[in-house]
């Protein structure tokens, strides 16, 4: 065996070119990333709270605790989305004529691939899944969720497809292909490097943990209501949840197997997707978008709910049509699924097949109207608070109009002949996106926040949060409509025609404000952790909440109820309030409870070892990975000790402390 | 039927706001769960026979189906995975009797069962590639041998879990936990067993037919 052979055997086709020194904006990059992270894991270790982290966070099974890891996955990842974004903004404004801007091709391509990625995949769904794992058991007035152990794991198994995302912005590249790396350009031969695979492998480990909690919540829902809570009773969130976790069920397979076949084609020489041979590329599209297109609708159904909720609780007032909410829920639900060509009309599949599916997408704005009416009916006639949450829900409301309506512009195939690939495209989807996903993450973390740590968030930094994230939505995505409508299409990293550049440079000041606005988001959690003692709420119950989350503690305790509540009405905990329910303050039974375990993370490491090898050919580390991962699995089967009892002398502890508490606040 | 229903119902409606008692507790979601995990793997293979269907007569001037099934090795295969299925519900009707030794010895033999089919599916393509119609030669035999690939290596997969659960049994005795996982891999295993159904009849019935 050659030296040569010795080194391709253990390192694949990783060698130092890998490292981008010639790049000085990633060099500085990572400068920044290393000090951060230094100082992050500094603070940790000064505090001594490794251990702490450790058995109290990372192998938690709590879903609350792993609810709020997912928002904390999802919040550091849009710092690195919108980086992306900022970059993109700040070369489209300058790189006219002559100028070249700063960032060349090959890492433009780059960047608004791992944009797209980065945003959907590890920013809206760890958000919105965080969300509907920290709340959707607390209002079924659950303890957990139907399988603790595997919601660890799904956490463990986002994040490892996060990190590999991260590493290759430092070693090696990513993909050039767009963020959903159409073939053939994601084929071997026009993508021979690393970048479509960190793409593929990210993805594969992160679907894995995606499904796995769909199932689980799904699971949680069905399985575990409260006594009393028949469907129709269910908060709307849940049930936005309930949709959703359908949709994950019944969409993300289809991911898998799609990139499974595409893997194929790159590491084993098949053709499905090549042009030689009978390949077909055009089915990964079709095949893509059956993912594709629900998973949008993944992503906007949860803040659907979280919308219903802030709506009803800050008009103080029952939700105006619950049922035909929950039908709405449930057509956009089936919809979804029948709507995925309009993502290619330009494929030619002619006419009658193309207006088939402009009809479905065209129908589904109705319930999604149904639902804005029933909003705007519920705070008619309501004592409205203008609360933080809804701040962000009347934003979504007028923004997210818009974006329907564009949307339903484009579900028209003449006009999509025209608009297709535009920048008309690109502002529609961040309409809806933004405007609908990320505003209502943000309605929902201000909503829940008290409930998470017992305490609020600063008003006067959220506000300007909102205006400045408000505003630079308008700003930053007008002029491309605009541009769009002038037939300038996407993913250009430079321009000729000089007078386009000024709606780039009124994007790019756009871009600024929501950077202000990320900020002000930032300054906002710093400043409520200081004044957390004036912000503090000792009643569980800040906002007059409706559900029954808001019936125990804030934090609640680890089990969540004391004892199990009785549902009689859609409101339940508002039900319990006005027939004046006593909080029962004896009594107090042991609580059966679900061990933690490190197992989750050990597989997830272990997953990302494995599929760090595949990206760079490192076969033996693939390998090791991998049968390490069966192992694992099966190591953990024989361990048979999972739960315990919370002694009923713990249980009357944290009680009593509540209801000194809540007396101290009487 | 229907009255005793409405009295369930009748009592199960609760009184007082608070489950006081410590009476109630959830169903395990275990079951459902696993069938929602069948679901979404049924799509999978949705996903592989629909790319079959597109991709199935994308010969590339290669070999076709005609050319390249032999049926009644397929029959024996598909024989072999059949029986296996039999001998799983062996296996379940003794746990149900509670009987550990017979459990163990169906189980042993279903594993049996289900490693002669990998092994002569193993042979097949084995025996296709040296023909020189591997999965590479064309569109056709790419989708052929991922989708009955991916059917193997699920049964594969089985046959890993059976065993473990076989240490396991051998271990523990027939726990309610042991049970549980036996109805799950009972109902992977005859899962697979109705998708073969579709590829026997899809792949290699209607292949040879066209």
């Amino acid at each position: 065996m050659t030296h040569h052979d010795l080194m391709r055997f253990l390192f694949g086709r990783l060698s130092l070119d890998a490292i981008p020194y010639q790049e000085p904006i990633l060099v500085w990059t990572f400068v920044g990333v290393a000090i951060v992270g230094a100082a992050v894991f500094g603070y940790i270790t000064y505090k001594r709270a490794w251990i702490y982290l450790y058995k109290e966070w990372f192998c938690s099974i709590d879903h609350k605790k792993i609810g709020v890891m997912y928002l904390v996955l999802g919040l550091v990842m849009l710092l690195r989305g919108f980086s992306d974004a900022i970059l993109m903004r700040i070369q489209q404004a300058i790189a006219f004529g002559g100028s070249t801007g700063y960032l060349e091709p090959h890492h433009y391509d780059q960047i608004f691939t791992a944009h797209g990625v980065i945003m959907i995949f590890f920013v809206a769904m760890p958000l919105i899944t965080g969300l509907m794992n920290y709340v959707v058991p607390l209002q079924i007035g659950a303890r957990d969720v139907a399988f603790p152990f595997l919601n660890n794991f799904s956490f463990w198994m986002t994040t490892a497809g996060a990190m590999l995302v991260m590493a290759s912005l430092f070693i090696g590249e990513f993909a050039r292909t767009g963020w959903l790396a159409y073939p053939p350009l994601s084929g071997i031969a026009y993508s021979p490097d690393v970048g479509v695979d960190y793409y593929i492998w990210s993805l594969q480990i992160a679907g894995i943990g995606t499904l796995l909690s769909g199932v689980n919540i799904l699971a949680t829902i069905i399985k575990m209501r409260a006594p009393g809570m028949t469907l129709m009773r269910m908060p709307i969130f849940t049930w936005t949840a309930l949709c959703t976790n359908v949709l994950i069920v019944a969409a993300f397979p289809v991911l898998t197997a799609v990139l499974v076949l595409l893997s194929l084609d790159r590491y084993a020489g098949m053709d499905f997707f090549s042009n030689d041979f009978g390949g077909n590329a055009m089915m990964y599209v079709n095949l893509i978008w059956i993912w594709g297109h629900p998973e949008v609708y993944i992503l906007i159904l949860p803040v659907f709910g979280v919308f219903s909720e802030v709506v009803s609780t800050f008009s103080g007032k029952r939700l105006f049509g619950y049922a035909s909410m929950v039908y709405a829920t449930i057509v956009i639900t089936i919809l979804s699924y029948l709507v995925w060509l309009h993502h290619f009309f330009t494929m030619g599949s002619g006419a009658s097949v193309n207006s088939f599916f402009g009809i479905t997408t065209m129908i589904i704005s109705i319930p999604t109207g149904a639902k804005m009416f029933n909003w705007l009916f519920t705070m008619y006639h309501g004592r409205i608070r203008f609360e933080l949450p809804m701040l962000w829900t009347m934003g979504f409301m007028i923004t997210f109009v818009v974006g329907g309506m564009t949307g339903v512009l484009l579900a028209v195939p003449p006009a999509d002949f025209v608009l297709h690939n535009s920048l008309f495209l690109v502002a529609h989807f961040h309409n809806v996106i933004i405007g609908g996903v990320v505003f209502g993450a943000f309605a929902g973390i201000t909503y829940w926040f008290p409930k998470a740590t017992g305490f609020q968030l600063d008003p006067f930094w959220g506000k300007l949060s909102f205006w400045f994230w408000f505003s630079g939505f308008w700003f930053a995505f007008t002029p491309l409509y605009v541009l769009g409508l002038m037939g300038v299409t996407r993913r250009m990293g430079h321009f000729d025609d000089p007078s386009l550049q000024i709606w780039f440079r009124i994007a790019a000041f756009g871009a600024l404000l929501i950077f202000l606005g990320i900020i002000s988001f930032i300054v906002q959690l710093v400043v409520s952790i200081r004044n957390r003692e004036a912000l503090r709420d000792l009643t569980g119950d800040p906002w007059n909440g409706r559900t029954l989350e808001w019936s125990t503690s804030s934090p609640p305790p680890e089990y969540n109820f004391a004892f199990t509540p009785h549902v009689f009405d859609q409101d339940a905990w508002w039900d319990m309030k006005t027939r004046g329910s006593e909080r029962p303050t004896t009594g107090f039974k042991p609580i059966h409870m679900p061990k933690s375990t490190s197992a989750g993370l050990v597989l997830a490491v272990l997953s990302a070892i494995c599929g760090f090898g595949l990206i760079w050919h490192i076969w033996w580390m693939a390998i090791v990975g991998f049968v390490s991962v069966i192992a694992t699995a099966i190591f953990h089967t024989f361990n048979t000790d999972r739960d315990f009892h919370i002694p009923a002398e713990e249980v009357v502890r944290v009680e009593d402390q509540r209801s000194r508490l809540l007396a101290h606040q009487v | 039927m229907s009255s005793s229903a409405s009295n369930a119902m009748s009592n199960t409606e609760p009184s007082g706001f608070y489950d006081l008692s410590g009476s109630h507790h959830p169903e395990n979601g275990t079951m459902l769960g696993f069938w929602l995990y069948l679901m979404s793997d049924c799509l999978v293979f949705a996903v592989l026979f629909a790319m079959y269907g597109v991709l199935g007569g994308s010969y590339a001037a290669g070999p076709g189906p005609k050319e390249l099934f032999e049926l009644p090795v397929v029959a024996v295969n598909t024989s072999m995975l059949l029986l296996s299925s039999i001998t799983y519900g062996f296996a379940m009707l003794e746990m149900a009797r509670n009987r550990k030794a017979a459990t163990l010895i169906w189980l042993a033999i279903t594993g049996l069962f289900g490693a002669a089919f990998v092994g002569l599916e193993l042979n097949e393509f084995v025996h296709l590639i040296d023909e020189g119609a591997g999965p590479q030669r064309s569109a056709f035999l790419s989708a052929f041998f991922t989708l009955v690939g991916t059917h193997g290596l699920h049964v594969s997969f089985g046959i890993v879990w059976l065993i473990t659960l076989m240490v396991q049994v051998s271990r523990n005795g027939l726990t309610p936990i042991m049970q549980r996982r036996l109805s799950c891999l009972s109902l992977f295993w005859h899962f697979l067993d109705v998708v073969w159904i579709g590829v026997f009849t899809f792949v290699y019935l209607v292949g040879v037919l066209r």
